[in-house]
């Protein structure tokens, strides 16, 4: 009888820590519900339409979050993207204006240079001078923005300026899925496999987990964070153009505000800022979250002032259920080393 | 055989040291001061309407608002924390006041009265927050809410103005005591205040010890989480005085205020010296930081300097401030 009862128990404490262990999978079953909630109030929503339309909006996030997330993973945070992205989109754009001829793929190799050469600017702000990320960015966030500004004297690129390819970068389709999209599947590819298979990007986790001992075990922790950041910068410079591609215009205050989105996604899918841990499927759920959010309101006629407040309250629900799971599941492991 | 003596020296806080001029000219007001005097000397050579009494003093108007906040952030800063949600919870209290004095009716002094709660309930919201879930750094939690707050103003005003407030209203924003701004009064009074509740009180030099060890300090008896619940409630506080004096100035508000403020608050307060890993910061830095930046801005603004070239300006500040010190200390090692 007795025996029973700590069977019974033992199975909901391993419940709860398997929840935990698979907390991506709680993020799916919410996005399930709240797919099935929306069909029901409206039928469009899930037809294949929609569905590509919902995915080509969330693929800049998608690979946005990706550099986010090893950006967090180390301890740091990136505040300077969405200046990236307007950097970078408005250069690209002011170089297809002067020559409409270029090949689009060159504009996408010149648009991620110049947002890695930004990021490498950051890595070595924090890597060798030893700023705090969050000063950093800060810094040359508004730096950044000023630039764009500058360069561009306050004017717009707008879509009569950029030639077809160009556009096309972000319009066309290949076996009737966007472009983005597929950029967005290659680019989780490859960071599934350096996360998880090359030393690399194991060495980013050790040093986000615990710096002094990543540092003593041989791993050059500067270099790591150069990295993380020149890779950051990469991605939001490669965002640029395609998204001065996807909306037709660059100005000055493309993307004002996105790298709080970005991070938003990130914390959702369950990346800590406190380093060290995240998983390449919770943030492309968190991010796919944000994205069936953006798309569904409209659809259930839910006014657009309520989209940033039911954002807020969603991504506080979501950290604080987390932490008081994480909090319940070190309690019963306490609990069964004790007993 | 010998043994190498260690000599452990104990850490003793900033405000405790006792006097040396050595460390009166090496520090980082000096540096701050010197560069203040650039900013009037750079004001004065680049327009003739710079270096007078009434244009420096008016001049202060278009700063200082956002710098009340500067004194709360610099104490969250010290104690390890940031609030990023300070810029949503000036325009959330300034909807709240508008809406209940036009849309609700109410008398102007209660629609202030329930600015003032809005703010303080904000900052009362991340400090329990903050406090009860210490997995959850501030970055996070103010991050939520920032997104929260700007849309519940949202939810509350949509894209509409709100304004037609009564005249003795924009005494807050416009007025002046004795020939001088009310806005400066005020800043000043609030310099004061925190001056002294930072580095004369014992609540103030628990805040310092929190910043330097938030475990060493709660196990001396510390009540870390009400400090840190007060502060983050002073700084909504403040935000809501803001918004008064904010609105007051623009004569209508709308839900999209104060976007971007609390940037060039940490930026101030960094400035300033205070440092963002905790433990250092004085007020009266913070108080010079925030003159450079107002009158660099005011400076640049009178001969038409585009305001995309000041951002570049305070961030090569931002980085300089904060890596001067770095450089120095990494030169000395070699």
């Amino acid at each position: 009888m007795e025996n029973k009862v700590a069977h019974a128990e033992n199975t909901k404490k391993n419940m709860l820590t398997l929840f935990y262990q698979f907390r991506e999978l709680g993020l799916l079953f919410f996005i399930i519900l709240l797919c099935i909630g929306v069909q029901m109030r409206n039928p469009s929503f899930l037809t294949g339409e929609n569905i590509l339309d919902l995915a080509t909006n969330t693929s800049i996030l998608v690979i946005l979050s990706l550099g986010m997330m090893i950006v967090l993973i180390t301890r740091g945070i990136d505040l300077s993207i969405g200046a990236v992205i307007a950097l970078s989109g408005m250069l690209t754009a002011q170089l297809v204006a002067a020559n409409p001829s270029i090949n689009p793929l060159l504009c996408l190799l010149f648009g991620t240079i110049i947002g890695a050469v930004c990021g490498m600017v950051i890595g070595l702000l924090i890597a060798r001078v030893g700023l705090l990320p969050i000063i950093a960015t800060l810094a040359l966030m508004n730096i950044f923005r000023g630039l764009t500004f500058l360069v561009s004297d306050g004017e717009w690129v707008s879509s009569y300026q950029m030639s077809e390819g160009f556009v096309a970068l972000a319009g066309g389709s290949f076996l009737g899925i966007n472009h983005l999209i597929w950029v967005a599947v290659v680019f989780c590819l490859v960071f599934f496999y350096f996360l998880n298979y090359t030393r690399t990007g194991r060495q980013i986790y050790a040093v986000g987990s615990n710096p002094q001992s990543a540092a003593v075990s041989g791993i050059r922790q500067g270099r790591i964070l150069l990295l993380v950041y020149t890779i950051m910068g990469g991605l939001s410079g490669l965002c640029g153009v395609l998204w001065v591609s996807k909306f037709a215009s660059a100005q000055g205050d493309t993307a004002s505000g996105y790298e709080l989105t970005v991070i938003a996604a990130c914390i959702l899918g369950g990346v800590s800022i406190a380093g060290g841990s995240g998983k390449l499927a919770g943030v492309l759920l968190g991010a796919i979250l944000l994205g069936i959010l953006n798309n569904a309101l409209p659809l259930l006629n839910v006014s657009p002032f309520w989209q940033n407040g039911i954002q807020g309250f969603i991504i506080l629900l979501a950290v604080i259920v987390n932490v008081i799971v994480k909090r319940r599941v070190d309690r019963t492991h306490l609990l069964r080393r004790a007993g | 055989m010998e043994q190498k003596k260690q000599i452990y020296q104990p850490r003793t806080l900033e405000t405790q040291l006792p006097f040396s001029w050595k460390r009166l000219f090496f520090q980082w007001e000096w540096m701050l001061l010197l560069i203040l005097v650039a900013v009037m000397l750079f004001g004065s050579y680049v327009s003739p309407y710079f270096f007078n009494y009434p244009s420096l003093r008016d001049g202060t108007m278009v700063f200082l608002d956002k710098a009340l906040i500067v004194f709360p952030m610099a104490m969250i800063m010290i104690m390890r924390d940031i609030d990023i949600s300070v810029g949503s919870t000036v325009a959330l209290s300034s909807v709240v006041m508008a809406s209940l004095y036009t849309t609700a009716g109410l008398p102007m002094e209660v629609a202030i009265v329930a600015c003032l709660v809005t703010g303080a309930v904000c900052g009362l919201i991340n400090g329990l927050l903050i406090v009860k879930f210490k997995e959850l750094s501030a970055v996070i939690v103010t991050l939520g809410t920032m997104i929260l707050y700007r849309g519940i103003a949202y939810i509350i005003l949509e894209d509409q103005a709100a304004g037609g407030f009564p005249e003795w209203f924009g005494f807050f924003g416009w007025g002046y005591v004795f020939g001088i701004p009310f806005l400066l009064i005020v800043f000043a009074a609030f310099a004061i205040v925190f001056g002294i509740l930072l580095h004369q009180t014992t609540f103030g030099r628990k805040v310092f010890a929190i910043g330097n060890n938030p475990t060493a300090s709660r196990f001396s008896g510390v009540r870390v989480d009400r400090i840190k619940v007060i502060v983050f409630m002073l700084a909504g506080l403040l935000a809501a005085i803001t918004a008064i004096f904010l609105t007051s100035r623009m004569g209508s508000t709308r839900p999209n205020i104060a976007t971007m403020y609390e940037l060039d608050i940490i930026a101030m307060a960094a400035l300033g010296g205070v440092s963002t890993a905790g433990g250092k910061g004085r007020v009266l830095g913070v108080v010079i930081a925030v003159f450079i930046i107002g009158y660099l801005q005011y400076g640049l603004g009178l001969i038409n300097m585009p305001s995309q070239l000041f951002l570049i300006i305070v961030g090569a500040l931002l980085i300089l401030s904060v890596a001067i010190p770095k450089l120095g200390s990494m030169i000395k090692r070699k």
